[in-house]
């Protein structure tokens, strides 16, 4: 049941807003079925399955909304649902932010965000990937930590203004610690898919397993400012907080506006149309990318597009809400699912050659804000911290704590590398001189 | 629900979560009359011996299921508007197996007979195929069946019969009262929680729970247009295991802070609209504070803010699952290794330093009468003369360390989730002897007293940590000597136990909680208190965190 087609959604939908008696309605289907399995310790720990499919019915009388939502799709149980929403509806106050839903959208060609072979992940499948990256660390001596979690699933949306969108999508997600014996060395490494062809959890576990025998003995460095490669992993994660998320993640136009953001200028609005980082920091979004294909609308229904966020250094557009984009007079632009960042051809191990001396990062962590001003953010290295000397990685050194802003750490630029998919974004490696390491950790 | 998404539907700052990831509230929109509607035991009895006489005839050796339904209303404002009011009900069965050494669970939200029983045996059948991949098979502690029991917050007033109005109410005095006192913006918030949760096992517990949390919170914007520099404030209210009394003032649970300071602290009960008018005043005050010059200094940290550097620095590094790696490709694991415990002598702290973990402390987010896998739950000493001497625990652990019995730490943020474990309340004691806050300034010398959790971080072993708070005031010779900005203080874990100097008493002590402690893949929340007085480290690095951006 929980991957319905378009005409079998659409069909539920059309029922749905047959049943409704308010100003406006919108129902919401959104299907999901998948698994995840956790190991620790080269054993599994957990496993478990989801399935489920669930309608959100929003019922709209003037500007007064309800919510209500089912996960049954009988006539009765549909009703009860749209009646239930207008109920809520009823009982709201009045949103000063009301804005009327949406009528027909033009939508891009779905891009290929689903995949058959990731629809039909098993158990086992699941299983034996995590067998193989146990067994490798068995035979290595070392141990292991992962998780797999995969999902196939659908949303459609229709409304009584006439909009309509579909779309399916698949994801896996997998990442791995790997530890020597002793504690003393530890690598990580992941990857996200929307088809799994390429999937190998073995793969991933080798380059987990270099970094964590890699990085035994790690000597102290003092901290400081240093010319760092930070990988991918050390700039977007799904996990935790990361630096090019939170730069993305403060282009909200709203907050600019009103004055509480890095965008905010001076006496009043927004930093739009100004050069604020390096000219070869260019950051887009595109649902249409083949690396990151996505959905083609956002949950309001408003369609995704390829979009500029930052070109050649310059601030080009920010998102809002619609009823911000109408309050400011300013493009209703909505926030994208994945970011972008435009790079060059090298690869991390091209960027370590080209270094003279510096530090390679795989992996920034327990990353939270300081200070929203100047978007200040702290965290530390993990999981393989490395000394580079005459581009040759020289030794493993002890992990760092920082105190960065992405705005500063785009502006100290040295080289882009070749952007990878990590997290549902493309990211390139970057080198960056001056990031600012304020003390040590003994963490491994 | 991601984090961002979560801030995005509060519009609150980041300051008061404690880890990025949150698993979402679960639960289905539901109107306001459905949260006041109980499940009759005698059905949850039924559903519970459903699923365990389903596990036991496939073949299972233990088994548990709880039915749990799962309610949160949240209001949200900003300014003079209502943002949103969100009401949701999850309500399922959730069942986990042991079966030839290995865990199983499956869960339903299908809450028949059938279904359940159905439920049990894919758990069953799930451990089956763990258990060819398992190395070492699973060691329960020993735990005796309580048969038919119940326990209850000991709330006043729900939460959920107080109207949604009284609370809108209340949340848009609490803006007006930022904004008359010069707020250029504020959002504020109640969340509420009732988990109503039946455990049953094959150990013959039958254990009906009704468990009650609320969250009252605001965050306060400053800001100059001309220079652009803006502040914010956060409340100083925390979440707690209370019922909507918590927000009715009472004088008794009001701590001056120290003099000079004008700063408000709350125990178990919050006055909102007091510290909304004095959160205005401080956030504008913070526009114009001196900025701090970097250095050692001794730190005096406010209940409101310890808390939080307990949680990270005490709470986390002593759960067993981090200790022993299950937690690696995550959160971490944790320095406070087993030898360490083995040793007896392992200086966790100076020897003021006395931490205990419990889950019994009347208005803390982690008082329950039984934990998720139906042991009673108890009091027990994490650190005590400053020495190590033990770790949280659930069944499955005990025997780890040599111990009989479980310490009751087993939680799950949904009857879809399998539970596992996670942290007690941890609590310092406070000073047997005399001492208030004043008494304690009029020793330092040069120092600087923090109120309220800010920025936090640390490693993923629980070594080196960096913290930021709400207000900062500078002390000088024995004198609070003005708010300053731009603090951070960074340390490891063991030093700076080992530099406190002293702690107040216990009309000093109160609790910071969090409903958003986050742990395991998928990610669960789980809410938890930190009882401190305010306490005095000596010779902090602290840094001065003013940067410049083009």
């Amino acid at each position: 049941m929980a991957i319905l087609s378009k005409d079998e959604a659409q069909t539920i939908l059309k029922k749905v807003l047959g049943f409704t008696t308010a100003d406006e309605c919108e129902a919401t289907l959104n299907g999901q079925i998948g698994g995840n399995v956790r190991s620790a310790r080269n054993t599994i720990s957990t496993a478990g399955a989801v399935d489920n499919v669930s309608l959100a019915v929003e019922a709209r009388f003037g500007k007064r909304s309800g919510v209500a939502t089912c996960n049954q799709f009988d006539d009765a149980t549909l009703r009860r649902c749209v009646q239930r929403a207008e109920e809520i509806a009823k009982l709201a106050p009045e949103s000063p932010e009301y804005v009327p839903l949406l009528g027909p959208q033009q939508y891009l060609a779905a891009p290929a965000s689903f995949a058959q072979n990731t629809a039909n992940i098993t158990p086992d499948y699941r299983a034996q990937q995590t067998a193989a990256s146990m067994k490798l660390c068995d035979t290595k001596k070392l141990s292991s930590a992962g998780f797999l979690e995969d999902s196939a699933g659908f949303i459609a949306k229709r409304n009584n203004k006439g909009l309509e969108a579909y779309q399916q999508v698949t994801n896996l997600s997998y990442s791995v610690t790997v530890r020597t014996p002793e504690g003393t060395g530890s690598g990580y490494a992941t990857a996200d898919y929307n088809d799994i062809s390429k999937f190998d959890a073995a793969r991933l576990t080798q380059i987990a397993a270099d970094k964590a025998t890699g990085s035994v003995a790690a000597k102290a460095m003092e901290p400081g400012k240093y010319t760092v490669i930070l990988e991918p992993a050390a700039l977007v994660a799904n996990t935790d907080a990361s630096l090019l998320g939170a730069l993305m993640n403060a282009f909200d136009a709203r907050n600019a506006d009103e004055g509480r953001s890095f965008l905010s200028k001076k006496g009043g609005g927004n930093r739009k149309g100004e050069k604020m980082f390096d000219e070869r920091v260019t950051i887009y979004s595109d649902p249409s990318n083949a690396e990151i294909p996505d959905l083609t609308f956002s949950g309001d229904g408003r369609p995704q597009k390829k979009m500029t966020w930052i070109e050649k250094g310059v601030v080009k557009n920010l998102y809002s809400s619609r009823f911000w984009a109408q309050k400011a007079g300013i493009p209703d632009i909505p926030r994208p699912g994945g970011w972008i960042m435009e790079g060059g051809t090298q690869t991390t191990a091209d960027l370590i050659k080209g270094t003279a001396k510096g530090i390679l990062v795989t992996r920034l962590w327990y990353i939270r804000p300081v200070d929203p001003q100047t978007l200040l953010f702290t965290g530390l290295t993990r999981d393989g911290t490395f000394y580079i000397e005459n581009g040759k990685i020289k030794h493993p050194v002890k992990n760092f704590r920082f105190n960065e802003s992405p705005v500063i750490m785009l502006n100290n630029l040295e080289a882009i590398g070749k952007p990878v998919r990590l997290a549902g974004n493309l990211v390139p490696p970057l080198k960056i001189r001056d990031f600012t390491f304020t003390s040590l950790s003994d963490a491994v | 629900m991601r984090r961002r998404d979560f801030m995005g539907l509060t519009g609150l700052a980041a300051g008061s979560l404690f880890l990025p990831s949150l698993p979402g509230f679960g639960g289905t929109p539901v109107d306001v009359g459905r949260m006041l509607e109980q499940i009759d035991v005698a059905v949850k009895k039924r559903l519970a011996d459903a699923a365990l006489n389903a596990a036991k005839s496939a073949g299972a050796s233990y088994a548990d299921a709880r039915v749990g339904r799962y309610l949160n209303q949240y209001v949200f404002t900003r300014e003079k508007q209502v943002q949103n009011i969100v009401n949701t009900e999850s309500y399922g069965v959730g069942v986990r197996v042991l079966v030839n050494g290995a865990w199983g669970f499956a869960a339903t939200n299908d809450v028949s007979e059938a279904a359940v029983a159905q439920a049990a045996r894919e758990a069953v059948s799930i451990a089956k195929a763990n258990a060819r991949l398992q190395k070492e098979p699973v060691n329960l502690a020993p735990q005796r069946g309580y048969g038919e029991v119940s326990w209850k917050t000991p709330i006043e007033q729900n939460a959920f019969e107080v109207p949604v109005k009284q609370k809108v109410d209340l949340l848009l005095a609490v803006n007006a009262k930022a904004m008359e006192n010069g707020a250029n913006y504020v959002s504020s918030t109640i969340f509420q929680v009732n988990e109503q949760k039946y455990f049953a096992s094959t150990d013959g517990s039958y254990i009906d729970q009704d468990v009650h949390r609320i969250w009252p919170t605001f965050n306060v914007t400053a800001i100059d247009r001309a220079s652009g520099k803006f502040r914010t404030r956060d409340s100083l209210g925390t979440s707690m295991g209370l019922g909507y009394e918590y927000l009715t003032p009472r004088a008794q649970d009001k701590i001056a802070g120290p003099a000079g300071t004008g700063v408000v602290g709350y125990k178990l009960r919050y006055d909102m609209l007091e510290d909304a008018a004095l959160a205005a005043k401080q956030a504008k005050a913070k526009l114009t504070a001196k900025s701090v010059v970097p250095g050692k200094y001794d730190l005096v940290l406010d209940p409101d803010h310890l808390g939080l550097t307990i949680h990270e620095s005490v709470g986390h590094p002593l759960e067993l699952d981090r200790v022993l790696g299950y937690e690696a490709n995550y959160a971490g694991t944790s320095f406070a290794t087993m030898d360490k415990l083995k040793s007896g002598n392992f200086k966790y702290g100076s020897p003021v330093v006395n931490i205990v973990a419990d889950k019994l402390q009347p208005g803390t987010l982690g008082a329950v009468g039984y934990d998720d896998e139906g042991v009673k739950t108890g009091e027990w000493d994490l650190i005590k003369g400053g020495v190590l001497v033990n770790y949280e625990k659930i069944r499955d652990q005990a025997q780890v360390v040599g111990q009989d019995h479980s310490d009751g730490c087993c939680y799950a943020d949904s009857w879809s989730n399998v539970q596992f474990q996670r942290m007690p309340n941890v609590s310092l004691r406070p000073n047997p002897s005399k001492l208030r806050v004043d008494d304690m300034i009029k020793d330092v010398d040069k120092g600087i007293y923090i109120v309220g959790a800010g920025s936090y971080s640390i490693d993923q072993q629980r070594y080196n940590f960096q913290f930021g708070g709400k207000l900062f005031f500078a002390i000088e010779k024995g004198k609070i000597a003005g708010q300053i900005e731009d603090v951070a203080y960074q340390s490891n874990t063991q030093e700076f136990w080992n530099s406190c100097a002293a702690t107040c008493d216990a009309s000093d002590y109160r609790f910071l909680g969090t409903f958003f402690d986050g742990k395991g893949q998928p990610p669960q929340i789980s809410a938890v208190s930190h009882g401190s007085a305010t306490t005095r480290f000596n010779g902090v690095n602290v840094i001065n965190t003013a940067r410049k951006i083009g």
